[in-house]
């Protein structure tokens, strides 16, 4: 209440140049390495054609008037009875790949980042608050997180997915549930390191609000390792979310993703029609590789310990 | 080195120009750079320095256990007249535990914490004699029982973590023992103790030494414990010996700076209330930096332009080695 | 030692009963407990006549405690498609699951600790780079997907191993088994290396890691100076240093192992717990479902436990020191 003064006080960022050449020396040194500059454009390229892919994709694959059973089980390459090509050939009721394969990103990007969003944002709040305040909080929350992490992913998964039933919601709440402990683990690390320093307790000299301390000076301080769990759990819920929609408990036929895009093609695997699972499949495998090159690259820069 | 010495057997070891370096990307570091000593038999050798003077590479070196990118690239080092440096990984390999033993620093980090002692035992006495495990076994206990361990036999089948540090490092000793070697590389093995534990343990490597005739060098960066202990000493500065003697001769009459300074930084009875306990200014210099010239300069009290360049070793009188241009009087000592 | 060991069980049993809560609240607060209970053909009347008798017009808590009654009796109702005993359901399957596990464990186990200890040894060797370039695509690979290359690699295009299914059988100890016969294990290998895959990674780069550490440390260099072989160092020094650890994670994570069957057993139509509960979900059999859930829950304890103890009686310093 009292203090306007809070904006201008000097509770210093961490000893560092202005956030701009330190961005920037940060940007040459992942450049420095040609697998994460790759990683990155694959990645970008990916989320455009996610984001962009009504206007991409040649054909409305969810319009079932557009499809033509005809065209059903098309190689890739062939052409339509109309005289237009299907660039990765068709699925068994005539759908044109590409273009389902460009709205299943689409879905697939959405609950991957949706649900990692979501778990960074619960599980950084209760491992800031776990680091800064510790004593039987951060005990009961650690207890809770060991707990959480002696389980398997897939395991925690399905038993949400039991109780509430299949739908994209559904899925984001169950990624949620399975990741935030590894975002908690890691935030609670770095902030218990961070609340020693004297910035921080500078904070607590002019009596700040703790939620202030704990977001606006514990938590950016805490931001390199989050940014570099939160790039592989991106890939990891991405895998999930396939994983589980090709078991048929994760997002619903109508809005299919990668995963389930790859289960439709399994009935035809056996028959020899291989391109309706493995194109997706492909798909999957070049995101997940590609975000994990990126993240690979931001654990090297950001990790104080590679520093010199 | 020692002229004058009468006309003796050859000593235990004899290294003549050691050069060991390391081959990093970021340069060539010379940990050990032209070291020469000799150690007779059952003679106590101290080997003085900071850490990273080059002291504990060059009993590496002696071993064979120098890892890369390290390497022994230069002189020579006399094993009962073997040069060490010739002989192949198997052949020094024979040699380790059997005619050259070694003590590390860290009783705590030296004993495998997973196995028994009696196995850690057993299987050095049968790397090196084809014995039967109860004859190997009756070796190890009598071992333990020479370092002073009571009640050896029930102390055979116990894990490291139920001795104390003291105990551990009789333990190592009585490793080291096993195979009654020509010479013993103790590095440091007292560092980590207590001071009664200490000298516990020099008294007991002291009388071994003595009674099987055993070579010692004794790699420390603690004057007072070599002045107990040792029969010579020899002070390394940045890979190299500055200064050697007998060291009743060396630590009466110190005649390079940085002896003096070591010296003077031990606290004692003559030093308190006299003058002050010094310190030698500064820090070792990097070895991927070293000054040109004396490496020392920096950091001494009597540098002078003759420092630049690097110096020789001088022998200003029988059993003494000096590398120093303007050394200190022999007469300036009390 | 022992108040150790009773300290874990009450642990333990903490674990089981707050699965079990959840499980509960999961099925009877967020699902409606008379649809899942009850058949759907039953008439109105039935139905509250079922209601009553079942006391799902109790309060929650005493629910909770019948049921809890009911489960330590080992009764969690009757599936609705198999009409038996949901638990013996879940346990008929239970061997199926038990034997891709075990032989996925073992697997990752063979594989995964000799290279992992190469890479350890020789760190900066091609042949290790490339080991530790391909455990990274074992641990970023969804293995469903992996599975379906391998269908289609080595049961579609070359025909040599069968795409589904347990083959022929054996009965052994009571139950039936696939790696006692030929067929069975022609059919058995391909979701054991699927399911394998994952752990001999994770296997490989904790080999590698705990290799890389223990290499370091003195006692490494202390057996080197008392002139032992580098067989011996590397054996027995190393090894068993190394071991310690890596017993434990394989331990613990055959649990997981057991978890994600759920994914291998639904390509390769392996017929255990995991396809059971996929299947159970699909047509929403509660019971099932429950029981699957209750059962895992336990079954992880139980391994837990069993991996601590065993962690107690394999590193010397546990056993005899404190044993907290």
């Amino acid at each position: 209440m009292t203090v306007s003064a809070d904006t201008t006080v000097v509770a210093p960022e961490p000893a560092v140049p202005p956030a701009e050449t330190t961005f920037q020396l940060l940007m040459r040194e992942f450049l420095s390495s040609r697998l994460a500059i790759l990683g990155l454009v694959v990645v970008v390229i990916f989320a455009l054609a996610a984001i962009l892919a009504p206007w991409l994709a040649p054909q409305n694959p969810y319009d079932l008037a557009q499809l033509n059973i005809m065209d059903s089980k098309m190689p890739p390459g062939s052409e339509s009875m109309e005289g237009y090509r299907y660039w990765l050939g068709t699925d068994g009721q005539g759908r044109d790949m590409l273009s389902g394969i460009l709205y299943g990103l689409r879905i697939s990007l959405i609950v991957g980042a949706g649900s990692a969003v979501l778990a960074c944002m619960f599980g950084a709040s209760l491992g800031l608050l776990a680091g800064y305040v510790g004593g039987r909080i951060d005990a009961f929350i650690m207890r809770v997180v060991d707990l959480h992490l002696s389980f398997p992913t897939v395991l925690i998964a399905l038993m949400i997915l039991a109780v509430l039933g299949t739908g994209i919601m559904n899925v984001v709440i169950a990624i949620m549930v399975v990741e935030w402990a590894y975002y908690a683990r890691t935030v609670r690390a770095t902030a218990m390191v961070e609340r020693e320093k004297e910035y921080v307790q500078a904070a607590e000299c002019l009596v700040l609000p703790r939620r202030r301390i704990l977001f606006r000076h514990l938590l950016p301080n805490c931001m390199p390792p989050l940014i570099v769990i939160a790039t592989m759990q991106v890939a990891r819920a991405i895998s999930l979310e396939a994983t589980l929609s090709f078991l048929g408990i994760g997002v619903p036929i109508t809005e299919p993703s990668l995963g389930l895009l790859i289960a439709n093609g399994y009935e035809h695997v056996l028959t020899g029609e291989y391109w309706i699972s493995i194109t997706p499949g492909v798909a999957l495998l070049v995101l997940i590789v590609a975000i994990n090159l990126v993240g690979d690259r931001l654990r090297e820069i950001l990790n104080p310990r590679n520093r010199t | 080195m020692s002229t004058v010495e009468p006309a003796v057997a050859t000593p235990t070891l004899e290294v003549r120009n050691l050069q060991t370096s390391f081959f990093l990307r970021s340069g060539l570091a010379r940990a050990v750079d032209g070291v020469s000593f000799t150690v007779g038999r059952g003679k106590v050798m101290g080997l003085v320095g900071e850490s990273g003077s080059g002291k504990s590479i060059t009993g590496f070196s002696i071993i064979g256990l120098v890892d890369p990118p390290g390497r022994v690239h230069g002189g020579e080092i006399l094993f009962n007249g073997r040069d060490l440096t010739k002989l192949s990984e198997t052949e020094m390999r024979r040699l380790r535990g059997n005619r050259i033993a070694m003590i590390l620093q860290d009783p705590m980090m030296t004993l495998n914490p997973v196995l028994r002692i009696d196995t850690q035992m057993i299987e050095t006495v049968q790397a090196h004699d084809r014995v039967s495990k109860s004859d190997a076994r009756s070796r190890a206990r009598d071992a333990l029982g020479m370092v002073g361990i009571p009640s050896p036999e029930e102390r055979l089948s116990s894990y490291p973590h139920q001795f104390s540090g003291g105990m551990r490092q009789r333990v190592a000793i009585a490793i080291a023992m096993l195979h009654r070697p020509d010479l013993i590389i103790a590095d440091e093995p007292t560092t980590a103790l207590d001071v009664t534990i200490q000298s516990q343990i020099l008294a007991e490597v002291q009388k071994l030494a003595r009674e099987f005739g055993t070579a010692v060098i004794w790699i420390t960066h603690d004057l007072s414990v070599v002045a107990g202990l040792a029969d010579d000493v020899a002070v390394m500065y940045a890979g190299r010996i500055v200064e050697s003697g007998t060291v009743d001769d060396v630590l009466d009459r110190p005649r390079h700076p940085y002896t003096r300074g070591l010296i003077g930084s031990i606290p004692s009875r003559i030093t308190q209330g006299e003058r002050r306990l010094h310190q030698i200014p500064g820090m070792a210099p990097s070895l991927l930096a070293l000054p040109k010239g004396c490496a020392f300069r920096a950091r001494c009290p009597r540098a002078a332009a003759v420092c630049e360049t690097p110096p020789e070793i001088s022998v200003p009188a029988p059993g003494r080695t000096l590398r120093c241009f303007r050394p200190y009087d022999v007469e300036l000592v009390s | 030692m022992t108040s150790w060991l009773l300290r874990r069980l009450m642990q333990a049993l903490m674990v089981v009963t707050v699965v079990s809560m959840i499980v509960f609240a999961g099925v009877n607060v967020i699902g409606d407990p008379v649809e899942i209970l009850i058949s759907p053909e039953a008439t109105q009347i039935e139905r509250e006549q079922i209601i009553t008798r079942l006391g799902l017009d109790q309060p929650i808590w005493k629910q909770y405690l019948a049921f809890v009654g009911n489960a330590l009796q080992g009764n969690l109702g009757n599936s609705f498609v198999y009409n038996e005993p949901a638990l013996d359901l879940v346990f008929s399957r239970l061997p199926a699951t038990l034997e891709l596990a075990f032989c996925a464990m073992l697997l990752g186990s063979l594989i995964g600790i000799p290279l992992g200890l190469f890479c350890g040894l020789y760190p900066d060797s091609k042949l290790s780079r490339l080991i530790m370039a391909g455990s990274i695509l074992g641990f970023s690979l969804p293995t469903f997907w992996v599975g379906i290359i391998f269908i289609i690699v080595f049961s579609v295009h070359f025909g040599w191993l069968p795409s589904g299914g347990r083959g022929e059988t054996v009965e052994f100890l009571g139950t039936r088994w696939s790696f006692l016969t030929l067929d069975g294990l022609q059919h058995l290998i391909l979701p054991a290396i699927n399911l394998a895959l994952f752990k001999i990674s994770m296997i490989l780069r904790l080999t590698r890691a705990g290799t890389r550490e223990t290499l370091s440390m003195d006692f490494i260099k202390f057996a080197r100076a008392k002139g032992l072989k580098p067989r011996r160092i590397i054996g027995v020094h190393l090894m068993k240093s190394i071991m310690i650890p890596i017993v434990t994670v394989v331990g613990l994570e055959f649990g997981s192992v057991i978890a994600f069957a759920v994914v291998t057993e639904s390509i390769f139509a392996w017929p255990g717990m995991g396809k059971l509960i996929i299947d159970s979900i699909y047509v929403l059999d509660r019971p099932v479902i429950v029981a699957y859930l209750i059962m895992i829950a336990v079954l992880f304890v139980v391994i837990n436990l069993l991996v601590d103890v065993l962690y107690a009686t394999l590193d010397p310093r546990v056993r005899v020191g404190g044993a907290a």
